[in-house]
């Protein structure tokens, strides 16, 4: 048994965090977030020279074939910088849902591109009732002779205001089960009909989209894989994105600590660290186990997706509801420990403890994740 | 990252999986499912039985060195075999003190002689080993302790009180600290020895504890003459030795808990699912679910953050920080797991042994009641979050 990292692991995650620190400090991030985009093309162009927007990729597609393991180091990385913009909705939404689900054209026309840093997808699953399940998924594609009209909304779709594609979850048919009779489409940018609308959001670093669908009309080649079947591949991607999310969280929250623990030591009251008090300490060991913990289950989770092991959707789901709570609790810890200076827009608390809270509610909650754990445990 | 098993590493776990299957007591599994803590008093004999039946099939002591009486293998097959226990509610390890704490230490620090003479009968359980730390002015704050040893000729003789002395009545041997230089900094005057409990001059009181249970002493030590021989690790060195204890006690007890918690939350689920809530099983009301659930992912969290631990110590490394939370994880666990069992079983909770309307003959009720002990027993859990504050974070000393 080796529960650890490679040294080609540990070398990404120096290369990761030295990169990132020159290229993305806080004050990129902040004048980032101001931007409607939060997007930055040097930069962009940069993460693409690294291999990074093609980590996951297949090599025949231009990418560098690495497994979840490896985008585990690189996500938290990137969620101890805060990293605005649309990695995360390339990389783990549209690409990889291209990559479960699009037909060989498809794969072949987007994932080199992406890859290259030439093209932006995301993903649009989620609509005004946010089910999470295959009943959340109502947006109606009806078919006749060989096309598709689709209309409705989705909602809290990543970046899709910056993505050149959008791939959409759509009902083709009611089937005997809600997984039955969705299918995905892939939906250029500028496809008549599709209308973007940037929402504000708390947290400014992760831009979120109304994707409205009025009487879009697609072919055949707009479908990925088998019409009705789209579930499966779906239900894969959320998995998988939502184990790389567990990865940027608990690098926020590693961050976070540390913070904490560095203010802890110099910041003074009563003539002694604040970090003496046992009611400091003893909320930074809290914070520690937090940590280490939410670690353990996402690199365990991140495991299971490699292997293709038949728990991965309860390894999955165990990630995100320990991790959930466990990054909420220190981000909050974080700025109670700082007192006021960590409640102020100076200081950099507010975007980690922005970010724990919108990717907490992000692909489910704690709560919804320890009912699917019942669920997966028959309780 | 490789969670699977060597071959040699599943030849091993076979070897475990078909010796339980044959030899596993049958009776005990019925009774156990609320046994995830120390054991009563009642089962003391059942227990050593037990563990004389694991020594004989050679599952004692797998990573201690072949010539004290171990196996030599690493703390993969430690860890195997603790699963493979966990996996059909195997009873508990009686002299637990011993081979997680005493054997390791003499390992390290004893004199070839002593290393020869204790750590093999350890294993057998023919000699039982309690802990004589604590005194009742010497508990988190340890190095407070008033014990004296003064020397007389080639012994010396101690005069003291411990206490909190858990299997105090049936051991043979205690790990004694005592004071050996009053004039010294309170650290550097502690000396650490192997006493012999039959020596002239010991009382033990049994403490009735919460439980009704007397699984805690009192051990008075009156006169008691002790040969310089049994000296573990040289004079007023005792302060280091005996902190290599407690490392080894996190350490190698860490495996144990772990699974400690996997059979209890078992337990617990059964008896979700046999007690009804308002019509129907227990396991099927939500808030209950979510409790459960959250248990459920705790346990796979402590089991992954321990693989974390293990990793680096079979790579030859220190543990990280990851090695030290595993304490304070059970003690959180456990007693939210008995909470949780008090509450599926409702006004139920109220009745214990002797009751026939008792549920599971009022195993759980004792169970839970020993559970409050968790976070005072072993370390403290404000003083596990002092070590992990200081020690791991580096935060300064109040």
């Amino acid at each position: 048994m080796n529960f650890g990292f490679s040294e080609e692991q540990d070398l990404l995650r120096s290369t990761a965090r030295k990169f990132l620190e020159n290229e993305c400090p806080s004050v990129k991030v902040r004048a980032l977030m101001d931007g409607p985009e939060a997007m930055d093309p040097a930069l962009w162009a940069k993460l693409a020279e690294q291999g990074w927007l093609g980590l996951i990729s297949p090599e025949e597609y231009g990418g560098m074939g690495l497994g979840f393991v490896d985008l585990v180091v690189l996500m938290e990385e990137m969620g101890r910088a805060v990293v605005p913009g649309p990695y995360f909705s390339t990389v783990l939404l549209g690409g990889l849902a291209i990559l479960e689900a699009g037909a060989a054209a498809q794969k072949k026309e987007w994932l080199p591109k992406i890859a290259e840093g030439e093209k932006r997808a995301t993903l649009g699953w989620m609509e005004p009732s946010a089910m999470l399940g295959p009943q959340g998924v109502t947006l109606g594609a009806a078919q006749s002779g060989g096309r598709f009209t689709l209309s409705g909304t989705k909602l809290f779709v990543h970046d899709a205001h910056t993505a050149d594609a959008i791939v959409v979850a759509a009902r083709t048919s009611s089937g005997k089960t809600a997984e039955d009779g969705i299918t995905l489409f892939l939906l250029p940018k500028g496809t008549p009909g599709l209308q973007v609308t940037l929402l504000p959001t708390m947290d400014q670093t992760r831009k979120l989209c109304d994707v409205t669908l009025t009487n879009v009309t697609v072919g055949a080649e707009a479908v990925m894989g088998e019409v009705g079947g789209g579930w499966q591949p779906l239900s894969r991607v959320l998995d998988r994105a939502t184990v790389a999310l567990c990865a940027e969280m608990c690098g926020g929250a590693q961050k976070v600590l540390e913070m904490t623990v560095e203010y802890a030591k110099i910041r003074q009251t009563f003539g002694r660290p604040i970090g003496s008090y046992q009611g400091v300490k003893h909320k930074a060991a809290d914070m520690l186990v937090d940590v280490e913990n939410s670690k353990s289950i996402t690199y365990y989770a991140a495991w299971a997706m490699d292997e293709g092991v038949p728990e991965g959707p309860l390894a999955v789901s165990m990630a995100k509801a320990y991790v959930s709570d466990a990054y909420r609790r220190v981000a909050a810890a974080g700025i109670q420990l700082h007192g006021g200076i960590g409640f102020t827009w100076e200081h950099d608390l507010h975007l980690y403890f922005k970010r724990a809270k919108g990717s907490e509610l992000t692909f489910g909650d704690a709560t919804h994740h320890r009912e699917r754990v019942a669920q997966l445990v028959n309780l | 990252m490789d969670l699977a098993l060597t071959p040699e590493q599943m030849s091993f776990r076979n070897e475990v999986r078909s010796w339980l299957k044959v030899n596993l007591p049958k009776d005990w599994v019925e009774t156990v499912r609320a046994g995830s803590d120390i054991p009563r008093s009642d089962a003391y004999d059942f227990l050593s039985r037990w563990q004389r039946k694991l020594y004989d099939a050679g599952f004692m002591g797998l990573t201690w060195p072949k010539e004290y009486g171990g196996r030599g293998l690493t703390f993969m097959e430690e860890l195997i075999l603790h699963q493979e226990m966990a996996l059909v509610k195997a009873p508990p390890i009686l002299n637990i003190l011993a081979i997680g704490m005493a054997g390791p230490t003499i390992i390290a620090y004893g004199t070839e002689e002593q290393k020869r003479r204790y750590p093999a009968k350890m294993l057998s359980c023919e000699e039982i080993w309690c802990q004589g730390y604590s005194e009742p002015n010497a508990g988190s704050d340890l190095a407070a302790l008033q014990t004296r040893a003064v020397k007389d000729g080639d012994c010396w003789v101690v005069n003291g009180q411990k206490v909190w002395t858990s299997v105090a009545q049936l051991a043979d041997w205690m790990m004694l600290l005592a004071r050996t230089d009053p004039d010294a900094p309170r650290h550097k005057g502690i000396t650490y020895f192997l006493l012999d409990m039959k020596l002239p001059g010991i009382t033990i009181k049994p403490l009735k504890q919460i439980t009704g249970d007397p699984e805690f002493n009192e051990v008075y030590l009156d006169n008691v003459r002790v040969h310089e021989s049994q000296i573990l690790g040289g004079l007023n060195n005792g302060w280091a030795v005996g902190m290599t204890t407690l490392m080894y006690e996190r350490l190698a007890l860490g495996f144990g808990l772990q699974v400690r918690l996997r059979i209890a939350l078992d337990g617990l689920i059964e008896l979700a699912r046999r007690t009804r809530r308002n019509g129907s099983p227990a396991t099927k009301d939500a808030t209950i679910r979510q409790k459960l659930a959250q248990l459920w992912i705790d346990t796979e969290v402590f089991k992954y953050t321990g693989a974390r631990a293990i990793t680096k110590l079979l790579k030859g490394e220190l543990p990280g920080p990851e090695a030290s939370t595993g304490k304070m994880m059970w003690v959180e666990g456990h007693q939210r797991l008995q909470e949780l069992a008090m509450e599926i079983q409702g006004p139920y909770s109220q009745l214990t042994r002797g009751s026939k309307w008792a549920i599971e003959s009022g195993l759980w009720q004792y169970s839970f009641l020993r559970s409050l002990a968790n976070s005072i027993e072993g370390g403290t859990t404000e003083i596990m979050k002092n070590i992990i504050g200081e020690r791991v974070l580096g935060l300064p000393k109040g």
